[in-house]
């Protein structure tokens, strides 16, 4: 647990993230003046064209119809023509820069540790990924150029407006300034209210997903008519927000919509003056109120453009709170020519960020090549910690390990992944083939390979899967159970003939029968390589050559299981159930 | 070797897909299920339809009072007659513009209240429904499948009520009274202006199929990405330690460059639609400028009709926009509707009683009368089995996996009904028990021990509805969990994380036992319920078995033979028959299947 991952609030400007997400815009530069230039011209186009309606109006002689005609058809095209271009083009460098900052992240992610994935949950890093890129896409690619874009239109068409007849252009321009204050105020309180929406739908969403997962217990029990209160209440609290947000948006389209209409109201009373007067022609006047309305939009919308901003600095910094978390674990530089597979644990130490005691101190251990070495403890007495420590998916905090003299900080990890393969006892299936879970890394393995290591899990099982190595598995495909996901997590860690094995607890959901023929080849495979085995079971412990006594955080006795059995009291309470067994069957 | 693409591998079907073509028209039984939806809003659809006219008629009439005003109103006053007429249509536009504007807010609110009553109604029927439905159809279906139709689904037809319906609405209702209003304007110029409509029709058409196409591929790509990053992510530690990350940013990188490829190719069409639409939008203006100009000229309409025409056009065409984006919601509440029909057509396997015998309390014996299990007619699970299980007696199942004990729990237990045959509990066929009887008799623990959010206290509460928080303790107490519990940082007020996720399994499982002890069941049923724990907390949940199974019916199932030792009876099962049946000493000491498996079982502990 880094601790600079803690700190989600870093004292930076809002704008700063998003700042510094331009390099991802360097490659596609002259694009983006191509579109801003082509922006800028379909403004003018929109702009022209009720001007050439107005000269059509107060057109003087027939013969000068058809050219002004033309002349808007022309505009018109262009204008037609300007937007396509601005889309068409935006395309590659918009999707570009989300896809880019997507592989991106997605790298630096995968090059986090275990440290700062057990305290992130993927859900949280998804939304990073999907909504927060989406978010920050939507604003650099379309939020800001809308927003130069109506600040542009908007000054011109105010002083055009102005420059038609200066008193209906300073009534316009007027009757802006309430638009602006009401969707500023509306985008506040919009964005606050959909949060909420957000919040209580997770709450739901989570609901949903306990009352999904958990089916059988509610079922056991007979609870659901309990988790189906709970449900309409949580559900319930979405309705009503949902109601109160509709009202909200109700309040403001309709207001949106009455503003520009008394406008005009005000604009067709002032104007038919000014026509009176002489101050104004008709045509002005029609030109005049097409040009109105084109001003209600680039208004209105200055708002929602606003809170897109607003949403997409958020967003950057989200995203770059997760880019700027630096790998606490860094790759080393030194190789191993030809592992042996000594492994030494030096006084080893580790200490959760924060925790008052350390999860392991002073652990002292040596395993030499060839040699398996079982490690037994209590639940929570570091062991899985321990088997962590080998292919560094957390480092030390004190003292050091080593492999054949080497300390694995120096190695490279490439390197030192490749000496250590980890069976676990909760093993992770990809959705994706069988023969892609087993060779996971390992893309060079032959079939030949594979095939060895299902047999020595005893999971040829997948031989007989609809497509044999080609099945989908996982949680998209075909789904086995928790002893044949054990055997495939097993095959995969003697796929690639490590130099050093190690097995958390992974025979844990085998019955009887299989586990004693997986013991029986796990023999031959560990005869080869140096093996560090996690046991709850008298069965797993026979595997090794010895056995390591873990208690209170520390090593406190090696011996074979029979010296251990025989002279600690602990590891007899912790293993030799036979012991007490025996004595009740013989009390019958 | 593998090639780029085949990484994935085959599965059979994917049930998520969306379907080949979503038709505008939905299958029977999802317009039954709309239909019964808005039948209770009947008379409030009723009375919106007539708000969303009069809003939209108000909003229609103001380019026609501009057109008036222009001609009727601008020309005596030019002339020095006095401004009455101007006068009066400027009032009658300010009346117009607070009609609609207070017609068009009170639609919002009606139609946004009935769309929330709606969705309400939905998450809770399919709530229920789902929770109705059998375990055999959740094994089936996978909770991740349950978890998209009440949520993305759900939201889909959300978005569709929020924004969609009353954007269609208003589009549809503004362009056919638009239409309308030019041709009463002016038949001449009205036609000029209606001419391109078929081109626009035709178009419109185009862009809804090729959309509907790549909204698809969207979809898709995009899930490949969040699945694949997912499970990354969460597997971090497999990721990790097996050298994964080349492999996986070279999948990713592809996945997010066909997702780049299907968005690109979604915002190409409308970056061709939307330009398209104003193209023959604007084309149309100058046709009408043009037209209209010349027929000006010549007084045969008079400006204030033209400048009317130029304000309806304006209207005309920026509702087609809205509606292009409209169908790709559309499109999706389409068919997240087929899903939760589809959902709300299962019958529950295990359907309860419609007013089931009840027992005051259950004594507890179990009765197997020819009851025979299968999936598939070919393959039984089950043969046929006559057993009974006498109150009060614990039971150990015994045999390798795919042997059948686990079906014969979940018979007990009615997860599953006997496709021949009978269950009974206390001489009541299960099927004819009231459901809150059977489950206060019959409790199944598994090794799935699942703890939902909340703490711990409410975990073991789940057992029995008000439960006081003594009763609670001491289920924790017999169940040798309380030590563990109170060592908490908040005792039994922790909470104990999402799933249970701050505490070990060890730990899980004892909050379950206590849970299933709570309960107070006659029949209780251990189906691997001690395999996650090791050796120190297990004896300590045998031992309290001891106490928890002396006045009740059990069933246990377990690998681990050190389980077996506290049972009465022993029942050996090899392809879902029974091959022995005795003590465990009987049994030992014969030389059966039993003797052998325990022999090996001592011979691993030596």
């Amino acid at each position: 647990m880094p601790p600079d991952t803690n700190s989600p609030r870093r004292p930076l400007l809002a704008s700063n993230s998003l700042w510094r997400m331009r390099s991802y815009l360097r490659p596609h530069i002259g694009k983006l003046v191509f579109i801003w230039l082509v922006a800028i011209l379909g403004i003018a186009a929109s702009i022209a064209f009720p001007l050439v309606g107005k000269e059509v109006i107060d057109a003087e002689q027939t013969a000068d119809l058809l050219p002004l005609g033309l002349l808007a058809v022309g505009v018109g095209v262009a204008e037609a023509l300007m937007i396509f271009l601005r889309r068409w083009v935006q395309t590659k460098p918009v999707l570009g820069l989300e896809t880019e900052i997507r592989d991106d992240l997605y790298e630096h992610l995968q090059r986090l540790p275990m440290a700062f994935h057990s305290d992130w949950q993927s859900g949280q890093l998804l939304s990073r990924a999907t909504t927060d890129l989406s978010t920050i896409r939507r604003f650099l690619g379309f939020g800001m150029l809308f927003l130069v874009m109506n600040v542009i239109q908007l000054t011109t068409v105010t002083i055009v407006l102005l420059n038609m007849y200066w008193p209906l252009g300073l009534l316009v321009a007027a009757s802006a300034v309430p638009i602006i204050w009401v969707s500023l105020r509306f985008e506040k309180k919009y964005i606050k209210i959909s949060r909420q929406v957000q919040d209580e739908q997770g709450d739901l969403a989570t609901l949903v997903e306990e009352s999904a997962i958990g089916i059988r217990t509610i079922k056991a029990f007979g609870r659901r008519h309990h988790v189906y209160d709970s449900f309409d209440e949580s559900a319930r609290k979405v309705y009503a927000t949902s109601i109160d947000k509709v009202g909200l948006s109700a309040k403001f389209f309709t207001f949106l919509e009455v503003i520009p209409n008394f406008t005009l109201a005000l604009v067709l009373l002032l104007g038919a003056l000014a026509v009176g007067t002489g101050g104004l022609t008709l045509g002005t006047l029609v030109a005049f109120t097409t040009l109105m309305l084109q001003l209600v939009w680039p208004i209105a919308s200055l708002g929602y453009i606003l809170a897109m901003a607003q949403e997409s600095m958020t967003s950057a910094d989200r995203v770059m709170e997760v880019m700027d978390t630096v790998p606490s674990i860094r790759d080393g530089s030194e190789t191993i020519e030809d592992p042996r597979g000594h492994l030494r644990l030096e006084g080893v130490g580790f200490r959760f960020p924060g925790a008052e005691r350390p999860v392991l101190h002073d652990v002292w251990l040596d395993v030499r090549p060839g040699e398996t070495v079982a490690v037994v403890g209590a639940t929570g007495s570091g062991k899985t910690t321990l088997t962590a420590l080998v292919p560094r998916l957390v480092d030390v905090t004190s003292g050091r390990v080593t492999i054949d003299g080497h300390d694995v900080r120096d190695l490279k990890l490439s390197v030192l992944r490749d000496v250590v393969a980890t069976a676990f006892e909760e093993p992770t299936l990809f959705s994706m083939s069988v023969r892609e879970n087993l060779t996971l890394g390992h893309r060079e393995a032959t079939d030949e390979e594979v095939r060895e290591a299902l047999e020595v899990a005893q999971a040829t099982f997948v031989y007989d899967l609809p497509w044999g190595l080609d099945t989908r598995i996982g949680e998209q495909g075909m789904s086995l159970s928790g002893g044949q996901r054990q055997r495939l997590a097993l095959a995969r860690a003697v796929l690639s003939k490590p130099k050093i094995l190690v097995l958390d607890d992974t025979l844990s959901a085998l019955d009887v029968e299989t586990e004693a023929l997986v013991e029986e080849a796990l023999r031959h495979v560990l005869r080869e390589a140096t093996g560090i085995v996690v046991a709850h079971r008298a069965s797993t412990v026979l595997l090794a050559d010895k056995v390591a006594l873990l208690r209170g955080g520390t090593i406190t006795h090696v011996g074979t299981h029979q010296e251990l059995l025989a002279d600690v009291p602990e590891y007899r309470e912790l293993l030799a159930q036979d012991a007490d067994m025996s004595e009740e069957g013989a009390l019958r | 070797m593998t090639t780029a693409t085949d990484w994935r591998g085959v599965a059979s079907e994917n049930k998520d897909d969306l379907p080949e073509k979503v038709s505008l028209l939905l299958r029977t039984r999802s317009r039954k299920l709309l239909t019964d939806l808005l039948s209770p809003h009947r008379k409030a659809i009723a009375l919106l339809s007539a708000v969303i006219v009069c809003s939209s008629g108000a909003g229609l009439a103001i380019p026609y009072l501009v057109k008036v005003g222009i001609d009727s109103g601008i020309p005596p006053m030019a002339r020095g007659e006095g401004s009455g007429t101007l006068l009066t249509v400027i009032a009658v536009i300010l009346a117009a513009a607070v009609t609609q504007a207070l017609t068009r807010q009170a639609f919002l609110k009606m139609s946004g209240r009935i769309g929330q009553d709606i969705l309400l109604e939905l998450r809770r029927r399919v709530f229920d429904h789902f929770q109705r439905l059998s375990l055999s159809f959740h094994e089936k279906y996978t909770s991740g499948r349950v978890i998209s139709r009440l949520t993305s689904d759900i939201e889909a037809i959300a978005e569709l009520l929020q924004s969609g319906f009353d954007g269609l609405v208003t589009a549809v209702l503004t362009m056919f009274g638009t239409a309308a209003l030019l041709l009463i304007l002016d038949v001449h110029l009205g036609l000029v202006a209606l001419v391109p409509l078929p081109i626009l029709l035709l178009f419109t058409r185009w862009f809804r199929r090729q959309s509907a196409l790549t909204y698809r591929r969207t979809r898709e790509t995009v899930a490949l990405v969040i699945v694949h990053f997912v499970e990354s992510m969460t597997g971090i530690r497999a990721v990790q330690a097996f050298r994964r990350e080349p492999r996986n940013q070279e999948i990713f990188g592809q996945l997010n460059t066909d997702y780049r490829d299907a968005n690109a190719r979604a915002m190409q069409l409308i970056a061709v639609f939307m330009p398209g639409i104003k193209l023959i939008g604007n084309l149309t203006i100058a046709g009408v400028l043009i037209y209209g100009g010349w027929l000006a000229f010549h007084d045969e309409v008079t400006v204030g009709v033209l400048a009317a025409f130029l304000l309806y056009l304006r209207q005309f065409y920026e509702p087609m926009q809205e509606i292009s984006q409209f169908y790709n919601t559309l499109q999706s509440a389409g068919a997240a509707l087929e899903k939760l029909s589809g959902v709300l057509e299962e019958e529950p396997s295990v359907p309860e009683p419609p007013r089931g015998a009840e027992l005051a309390r259950a004594r507890g014996e179990v009765r197997f009368e020819g009851t025979a299990f299968s999936y598939v007619p070919e393959m039984p699970i089950l043969p046929r089995l006559d057993l009974t299980i006498p109150a009060g007696q614990s039971v150990a199942l015994v045999g390798a996996t795919g042997a059948g004990k686990t079906t014969l729990a979940k018979l007990i237990a009615r997860f599953y009904d006997p496709t021949e045959g009978r269950v009974l509990l206390d001489g009541v066929d299960l099927r004819d028990l009231d459901e809150t009887t059977l489950r206060g008799a019959v409790v199944m623990v598994t090794q799935e021990n699942f703890l939902f959010s909340g703490t711990v206290a409410e975990n073991i509460g789940f057992g029995r509805p008000g439960a006081s928080r003594k009763e609670i303790v001491e289920a924790a107490e017999a169940i040798g969990a309380h030590e563990f519990i109170s060592a908490l940082p908040d005792g039994y007020d922790t909470e104990v994380g999402k799933r249970g996720g701050r505490m070990s399994a060890g730990q899980r499982q004892l909050v379950a036992f206590a849970r299933a002890f709570l309960a107070d069941p006659s029949v209780l049923i251990l189906d691997e319920a001690t395999s996650s724990l090791d050796v120190p907390s297990e004896r300590l949940v045998q031992r309290a078995l001891r106490t928890i199974l002396a006045d009740r019916t059990a069933l246990i199932i377990a690998h681990r033979l050190s389980t077996v030792e506290i049972a009465d009876r022993v029942l050996v099962m090899d392809k879902g028959v029974i091959v022995e049946d005795g003590s465990p000493e009987q049994l030992v000491a014969s030389s059966g299947r039993f003797a052998g498996l325990h022999q090996a079982w001592l011979d691993s502990l030596a």
